[in-house]
């Protein structure tokens, strides 16, 4: 076997312009998934005009005001926004192309809502105008604005809760108010009760003001019986639902380390995967497989000789550009060692993958093919979320990731770059385990050719 | 002495049978030709001979203690290894004690030594041919097996090769080799085994063949073929 070994490392040597590409290839796409999983969404740029006048953008109700302006700030800062001068403007920066979406906030906005919440009537309205070139750009733009808008239509039912419970407390329990810049003490049911109690306390037995007054403790004490339940009622429609985030100690990877996990892995295996199937397919394509095997190696050595090189090769190259983006991106050197397990072993499971796929294809060129075949669809579904799909998809997502190495070999790069996570173990056996199924299949394919 | 004996040897590919109850034995120094249309078996017949293919049915008796050497039809060597670097491979992995030796052995018999530090791919076919039969005698077989060893050679190359195996058989090597040039099988062989579909028809020197036929190799071996069915 060591003597195979040498002769396969020697023909990649002599095969200067295909082991470039070989390594270039799988790297330039890993580097991609890698920054495109990493990265955020860029900002899109919107045309926004605004006819509302400055200074006017703000909402009052009773003693308290909004600012509209403040919610429009937020949404100007998520996006780049061009601020334009007419509605026709904004859509002829969409329609030029400078901008992928318009926003015309119209110049009685105020006024609309003002009339909504006051009178009940009316529909304020502000247009969104899209760029239809681009189905995915066009709904993610269209989903930052909505999100914005939405934002805006909460704070204002929040504010007018909040005067609405505090003017309620106010009828409830007396207090002052600010009308035109002097104070006013109010009464209160609760006061007036009380007052009215001992006002028909103080009267003569038979006075007729009696039966009138305790009319008014009766209403008073329904209303302020009633009303104390409506003030915390209408508070937690104020704040309907409060989110407390939580985030686990110890167990997230940070998001630079796991693009640079999924850069190792997809790299790890486009290279293992290539090799391995190239390497047995070329056996064949040479007529040296039958010469081989005629007692000079058994097939089972063969397929192991090709499994460690190409999972040998790999996993070399994929330490080398883990150690390479280290200078950029801080990993846990201390645990270098279970690096090149995972690796390692990563490398040895896409490496019988690639062999067993090599078994079955005829000669090298459908060899190449059948391994680029399955590489990519397997990287797509596991970096797909699983929750985003229906639990049928999701099932059939977890299969394919069960029945292929990458899933498992991601995760056990992750954590052994990141030092975050358990189940190390776990995921090495079944990379381990996956190696040996793939050997076993890879056996069985040859027997085809042997049986030929 | 007999090297290599084969006993009722059968081989199917699911339903086709490719090789039918074959029985025959070489003896040393021996020459023999394997002659028979296309899809006779030739190919599937050597490969058994060879190791390369489990009978489904017979046997195979080898000399004990002595290799058997065997020559695809297709060329079965690195191309981007040199002549050197193949026939050292070959030597390591036959487990031969003396590796040199026996590569600068092949190299002289089969004058190929001024080419050995040249890739395999920029040879010409007759010298890859050449490189294909010293791997096969590397380990100094008692018997070698070449399949239509002659194919892809020039007049020229041919007549070097079958020089080449006459020598081999002078020095005891027995040599079976199929070819589908029936009169390379009257030229150069001691005997001829004829087979059609998979059967053995004929197992005796050319010259019987055409006895009292009237007609030349060519003629009485196409008659014989006619006479029984093929």
């Amino acid at each position: 076997m060591r003597w195979l070994l040498l002769k396969d490392l020697r023909l990649l040597r002599r095969s200067p312009l295909l082991t470039g590409l070989l390594i270039v290839y799988p790297v330039a796409i890993a580097l991609m998934i890698g920054l495109a999983v990493s990265s955020p969404p860029g900002k899109p740029k919107v045309a926004i005009y605004s006819g509302v006048v400055k200074g006017q953008g703000k909402l009052s109700f009773g003693s308290s005001k909004i600012s509209v302006g403040k919610y429009a700030n937020e949404l100007y800062a998520s996006v780049n926004p061009i601020f334009v001068h007419s509605p026709a403007a904004a859509i002829a920066e969409v329609r030029e192309g400078r901008a992928q979406a318009a926003l015309i906030v119209p110049h009685d906005i105020t006024a609309q809502l003002d009339d909504l919440i006051r009178n009940g009537v009316g529909n304020p309205t502000v247009e969104v105008v899209l760029n239809d070139h681009d189905p995915l750009e066009r709904a993610l733009v269209n989903g930052l604005i909505q999100t914005r808008i939405d934002s805006v239509e909460g704070a204002v039912s929040r504010q007018i809760l909040k005067v609405a419970v505090s003017d309620l407390q106010l009828v409830l329990t007396g207090g002052s108010i600010n009308l035109l810049g002097a104070n006013y003490s109010l009464l209160g049911l609760q006061a007036a009760k009380s007052i009215a109690e001992h006002a028909a306390a103080a009267l003569p037995r038979g006075s007729p003001l009696a039966a009138q007054l305790h009319r008014v403790v009766r209403f008073a004490t329904l209303a302020t019986e009633g009303l104390a339940f409506a003030g915390p009622a209408l508070g937690g429609l104020a704040t309907p639902l409060t989110v407390h985030r939580v985030e686990l100690d110890g167990h997230t990877t940070p998001t630079a380390t796991y693009a640079l996990a999924i850069t190792v892995a997809v790299s790890l295996m486009f290279v293992a995967l290539l090799l391995g199937s190239a390497m047995i397919a070329l056996e064949r394509a040479e007529n040296t497989y039958r010469r081989l095997v005629r007692g000079m190696v058994s097939p089972a050595s063969l397929l192991t000789e090709k499994t460690l090189v190409a999972g040998g090769c790999g996993a070399a190259m994929a330490l080398v550009l883990a150690a390479v983006v280290s200078a950029f991106v801080p990993l846990e050197w201390g645990r270098f060692e279970l690096w090149v397990v995972t690796i390692g072993l990563a490398g040895f499971a896409f490496g019988a993958l690639g062999v067993a796929l090599g078994s079955l294809a005829r000669d090298l060129s459908a060899a190449s093919l059948l391994a680029i075949g399955v590489a990519l669809p397997v990287t797509f579904v596991a970096l797909i979320p699983h929750n985003v799909v229906s639990s049928g998809v999701g099932t059939l997502l977890d299969v394919v990731d069960f029945a292929f190495p990458f899933r498992a070999a991601l995760d056990a790069v992750s954590n052994a770059l990141s030092g975050t996570g358990g189940g190390l173990l776990g995921e090495c056996l079944h990379l381990l385990l996956l190696a040996v199924v793939f050997g076993a299949l890879g056996r069985l394919a040859l027997r085809r050719f042997d049986l030929a | 002495m007999s090297v290599l004996s084969a006993s009722g040897l059968s081989r199917s590919f699911g339903a086709r049978v490719a090789v039918r109850d074959v029985s025959f034995s070489l003896e040393a120094g021996e020459r023999v030709a394997v002659v028979g249309p296309n899809g006779a078996g030739k190919t599937t017949l050597l490969s058994m001979l060879a190791g390369a293919l489990e009978p489904s049915g017979g046997s195979v008796a080898r000399l004990a203690g002595r290799a058997t050497g065997w020559v695809p039809q297709q060329p079965a060597l690195y191309r981007r290894l040199t002549v050197l670097e193949n026939l050292r491979l070959f030597a390591r992995l036959e487990r031969l004690d003396d590796v040199d030796g026996a590569v600068a052995r092949m190299l002289e018999v089969t004058g190929l030594a001024p080419r050995a530090g040249e890739l395999v791919a920029r040879l010409s076919g007759g010298n890859v041919q050449r490189v294909n039969i010293a791997i096969g005698l590397l380990a100094d077989p008692s018997v070698l097996l070449l399949d239509e060893p002659s194919s892809s050679l020039d007049p020229r190359q041919r007549q070097r090769l079958w020089e080449f195996v006459a020598g081999l058989a002078t020095g005891g090597t027995a040599v079976l080799y199929s070819t589908h040039h029936v009169l390379e099988a009257e030229r150069y062989a001691d005997r001829v085994l004829v087979m059609a579909d998979g059967e053995l028809l004929f197992d005796g020197a050319p010259g019987v063949l055409s006895e009292g036929a009237g007609l030349d190799f060519e003629g009485a071996f196409v008659d014989f073929l006619r006479e029984r069915g093929h």
